[in-house]
């Protein structure tokens, strides 16, 4: 990618530093202390606010009775992903933020730091603390393999059904893999914690797109239920001339990038601006800053009182330096071969619009341009409509899959769904939760069905 | 400003807070450094015949992330000889003319044996002497020590012989694993002891190492029982002390200790009986200086009570402490949450359903993550006509203030279980030797 002005590349050294865990790891003592500040609540709120519903309290409570395997179990049956969730999840809206400690207005107990702190533990001794069940001979094929599709397989390994995962992409993750910020968690973590899937038993197949290099119609014929965990597609484009130019990119491509491609080989701008409000765009400002652009700009068409970002996103990007544009809008984007610049135009709030949210309109006359080397857009994915809309019988609302609450089952008795086609771009945990939820569904389903078949078989 | 010294058996002391016979107070080096820092006293590391010690000797008790709840030890008396101990005790004294020095004996239970070291210690300038009739492990085995402390006979006798012998007061320093401390205390106030000192550590074994199956402390893989001590054992030795304050044998001045850290120890000490604090773990565990705050919160104490002297504390308590049957049954309170403070921990929903009597109720709490809006605060409720009010839940509360124990009026005039009983027409006594006689029907 040929920039305007390519911001000097740090050495790997400098990206190490720049890119280095932004929660370390907590040491024995650390841990000791921070766990001794659980007050061990009774039908505990941080157990409530985890999508999981990791019983928290008691792992704590095996970490500092020194059973660690104990707490790993204890964390990993509910939370197969538990050291991804541990790194990743935004625990000062979930289980931190529901800490009673909170309301006393202490510092909430370091839940994910100390659930990461257990199940690092494990992971490093190799140990294994689950086996899958007696083989029943039912088979499941799960579309992606992304956190909901993990979890799911695993469950499902669980109850002794056989869980075949086929992916697009070359290895697996999902967005858990090649779309978390570099600083809460790097590539190869998370397949250490897939490593310990895929020993249950779990096939997974990359390399191979439903609908391209195997069928639907194969699936259903080869496979007892199909689980869908697509996840989301591509980042949506802005719209506006100058879109193509070289240094205009899309915020998944970028992050990808520096996920998959080595720290030291992403190029990026002196100047970059990033359009969006989401933690999307923050992870693109923030990762921008590190790899050593020199001003980076985070324009958004509402206020900071509407940013969708997490409010401890926002505030790493605040340290970051980070010059924020609210109430300004894209109109083109600049540039001969390269982007040169950037043209804005500023918004006030208009009437309200289907969020509840005022609209931004467009100031007229208000347009300026800002000079910058790269644009990375940052707006919300697209949903998988296309691919979706080829599974027979399969409802939508929004471009989501519906499912029935309790057993994450589709309109189509024979597809499950979870994760971010169902919910439309959550966490990495939601994901973990409805790919369980799925695997009882299709587990509940396969027994009433066997139930059944026995009885037809009894009365024959 | 009020006067912190206290006067023990006409000794003065600058302060009550005195450093027990232990480690603290091995050599002249560390008592002189300890009278430096504040402390109004010492008793000396037990002086006797030297003896060998062991490695390892301590063990301990930890609680969450608060280290030394309760020390245990393996070790014996002083590994120094008489003679220098009581060489270094005269030099103490000499730059120290003003606060008190106490040696503390043990020797074998002859009555030559007592008398000579009772002589030295008359000689080396020592305000007072201890007789170290608690030692639980090691010299016990050697007929010294708790075997003397345990039995009141034995423990009068030897008294006797060193009251004989001493030109000082007396202080005999009692073990508490005895089943009646005030009986023991009572025996040697009898045999003409000045005063008591109390407790010495307790009988125990602080753990077992679950990998080498070892009790700890170890020795070379095996452990013998120790004396254990530190704030962990501070409630047993306030009673202990509170009873033998209370025993109509034993009206001599006391010298309580056990899990003493703080002034606020030191003046439930005082309130229940003793005229002095002894104190070891706690120095052990933060070396002298602490000494400086236990000065410093004491005179504020007395400050704000409007009390001229620390002697006016001792024993003012003693009144308060009552038979059982003569607590009054018709004063009730029950327990109030404050909303405000509570933060929805739902202890005290889960200590009084499971662990008392079932007075609180609490609905499941709703799932519920900040992503979605608020988390309502999920308060528990107190069903005022079933609460007992037995304070559990106060206890496992853990936000300051928030759940308070309200006295209601039951209308009802006070009545004790003694009176009960007499308006039953029923004893308010219970005989055991009646009771045995009449092949164990109680009459309640
Ligand atoms: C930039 C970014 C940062 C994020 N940061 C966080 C964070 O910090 N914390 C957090 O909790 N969450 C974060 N998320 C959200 C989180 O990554 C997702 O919610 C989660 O990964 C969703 O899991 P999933 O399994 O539903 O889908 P995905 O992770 O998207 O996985 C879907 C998988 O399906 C595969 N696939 C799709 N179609 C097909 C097909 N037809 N055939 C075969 N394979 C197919 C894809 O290749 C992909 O691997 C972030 C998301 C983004 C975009
Ligand atoms: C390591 C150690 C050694 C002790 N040695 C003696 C001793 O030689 N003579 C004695 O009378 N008491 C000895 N004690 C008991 C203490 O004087 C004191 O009675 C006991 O520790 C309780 O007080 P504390 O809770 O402040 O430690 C020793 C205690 C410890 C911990
Ligand atoms: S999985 Fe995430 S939300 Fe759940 S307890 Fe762990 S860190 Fe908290």
């Amino acid at each position: 990618m040929a920039l305007n002005h390519p911001a000097p590349r740090l050495s790997p050294e400098e990206l190490e530093r720049t890119f280095a865990d932004i929660n370390p790891p907590l040491t024995r003592a650390q841990a000791l202390e921070e766990g001794s500040r659980c007050l061990f609540c009774y039908d505990a709120p941080c157990i409530k606010a985890c999508p999981t519903r990791i019983d928290v309290p008691l792992f704590i409570r095996q970490i500092m009775t020194g059973n660690t395997v104990g707490s790993a179990r204890t964390i990993l049956d509910a939370n197969i992903l538990g050291h991804s969730c541990a790194r990743v999840c935004p625990t000062s809206v979930l289980c931190e933020g529901a800490c009673v400690l909170n309301a006393e207005g202490k510092r909430p107990v370091s839940i994910g730091s100390l659930q990461r702190y257990s199940v690092d533990r494990i992971l490093d001794s190799g140990k294994r603390l689950f086996s899958p069940g007696p083989d029943t001979g039912r088979r499941v094929a799960l579309i992606g393999a992304g956190p909901a599709s993990l979890s799911c397989a695993f469950e499902l390994r669980r109850c002794g059904h056989q869980a075949v995962l086929f992916d697009s992409r070359p290895t697996p993750g999902g967005l858990d893999a090649y779309g978390i910020a570099a600083y809460k968690m790097r590539a190869a973590d998370v397949q250490r914690e897939i490593d310990m899937i895929r020993e249950m038993g779990v096939d997974i197949r990359c390399g191979f797109t439903v609908g391209v290099d195997v069928s639907l119609a194969q699936l259903e014929s080869e496979f007892d239920a199909i689980f869908i965990g697509v996840g989301l597609g591509r980042t949506d484009r802005l719209g506006v001339p100058g879109e193509d130019l070289q240094g205009s990119v899309d915020a998944l491509t970028f992050i990808e990038q520096t996920k998959m491609n080595g720290l030291a080989s992403v190029a990026i701008g002196r100047r970059v601006a990033v359009i969006g409000g989401g933690n999307t765009a923050i992870d693109c400002v923030t990762a921008a800053r590190r790899l050593g652009a020199e001003e980076v700009y985070m324009i958004y068409r509402r206020g900071p009182e509407d940013m969708t970002a997490f409010a401890y996103e926002i505030e790493l990007a605040k340290k970051d330096n980070i010059t924020f544009r609210w109430h300004t809008l894209p109109v083109r984007i600049l540039g001969n071969s390269s982007v040169e610049a950037v043209q804005l135009i500023c918004t006030r709030p208009g009437p309200p619009d289907a969020s509840g949210r005022h609209a931004p309109e467009p100031i007229p006359g208000s347009e300026f341009t800002l000079p910058v080397d790269m644009v990375i857009r940052a707006l919300g994915q697209q949903k998988k409509v296309d691919f979706l809309s080829t599974i027979p019988a399969l409802a939508l609302r929004k471009g989501c899959v519906v499912v029935d609450p309790e057993t994450g089952q589709t309109s189509n008795p024979k597809y499950f769904a979870g994760g971010d086609c169902v919910n439309g771009a959550a966490e990495v945990v939601d994901a973990v939760a409805e790919g369980k939820r799925a695997a009882r569904g299709i587990h509940a389903m396969f027994s009433i069905n066997s139930t059944v078949a026995g009885r037809e078989a009894s009365h024959a | 400003m009020p006067d912190l010294s206290v006067n023990f058996c006409g000794v003065r002391s600058p302060n009550p807070f005195w450093l027990a016979s232990g480690p603290p107070t091995n050599t002249a080096h560390q008592v002189m450094h300890a009278f430096e820092e504040g402390w109004g006293g010492a008793v000396w590391k037990t002086i006797g015949e030297p003896i060998i010690n062991t490695a390892s000797r301590y063990g301990a008790v930890d609680l969450k992330n608060v280290r030394m709840m309760g020390l245990n030890n393996i070790e014996l008396i002083s590994d120094r000889p008489i003679e220098v101990n009581f060489r270094e005790i005269s030099e103490v004294k000499k730059r120290f003319p003003h606060n008190a020095v106490i040696a503390s004996l043990m020797v074998e239970s002859r009555r030559e044996s007592w008398q000579e070291i009772t002589h030295r210690a008359n000689d080396s300038g020592a305000d007072m002497v201890e007789l170290n009739f608690g030692c639980p492990h090691g010299m016990s085995e050697r007929g010294m020590g708790a075997a003397v402390g345990q039995v009141p006979d034995y423990a009068a006798m030897i008294t006797a012989w060193v009251k004989e012998a001493a030109t000082i007061p007396v202080i005999v320093k009692l073990t508490p694993n005895v089943t009646d401390i005030a009986h023991m205390a009572a025996a040697v106030a009898a045999a003409g002891a000045d005063a008591v000192s109390l407790v010495n550590t307790f009988n125990s074994i602080v753990g077992v190492d679950l990998d080498t199956f070892s009790p700890c402390p170890q020795v070379q893989g095996h452990g013998s029982h120790g004396g254990y001590c530190g704030p962990a054992i501070k409630p047993i030795a306030l009673h202990m002390v509170s009873s033998v304050a209370r025993h109509p044998g034993a009206q001599i001045p006391i010298s309580g200790i056990g899990g003493v850290g703080a002034w606020r120890d030191a003046v439930e000490f005082m309130l229940l009986g003793a005229t002095s604090v002894q104190v070891c773990t706690a120095a052990m565990h933060f070396g002298f200086r602490i000494v400086r705050e236990m000065a410093a919160g004491l005179d504020e104490y007395l400050r704000e009570k409007g009390m001229a002297s620390a002697m006016d504390l001792i024993g003012r308590s003693l009144p308060r402490i009552m038979d059982w049957g003569d607590l009054n049954l018709n004063y009730k309170t029950i327990a109030r949450i404050d909303a405000e403070k509570c933060i929805g921990c739902n202890l005290c929903y889960i200590a009084c359903e499971d662990g008392a009597h079932q007075c609180i109720t609490s609905d499941a709490r709703p799932a519920a993550d900040l992503r979605h809006g608020p988390i309502p605060k999920h308060v528990p409720k107190i069903l005022d006509d079933e609460c007992v009010g037995c304070n559990l839940c106060s206890l496992v509360c853990p936000v300051p203030g928030c759940i308070s124990m309200i006295e209601v009026d039951t209308g009802r005039p006070a009545m004790t279980w003694r009176q009960l009983q007499e308006a039953r027409g029923k004893s308010p006594m219970c005989d055991m030797r009646d009771l045995l006689a009449k092949g164990g029907v109680a009459g309640d």
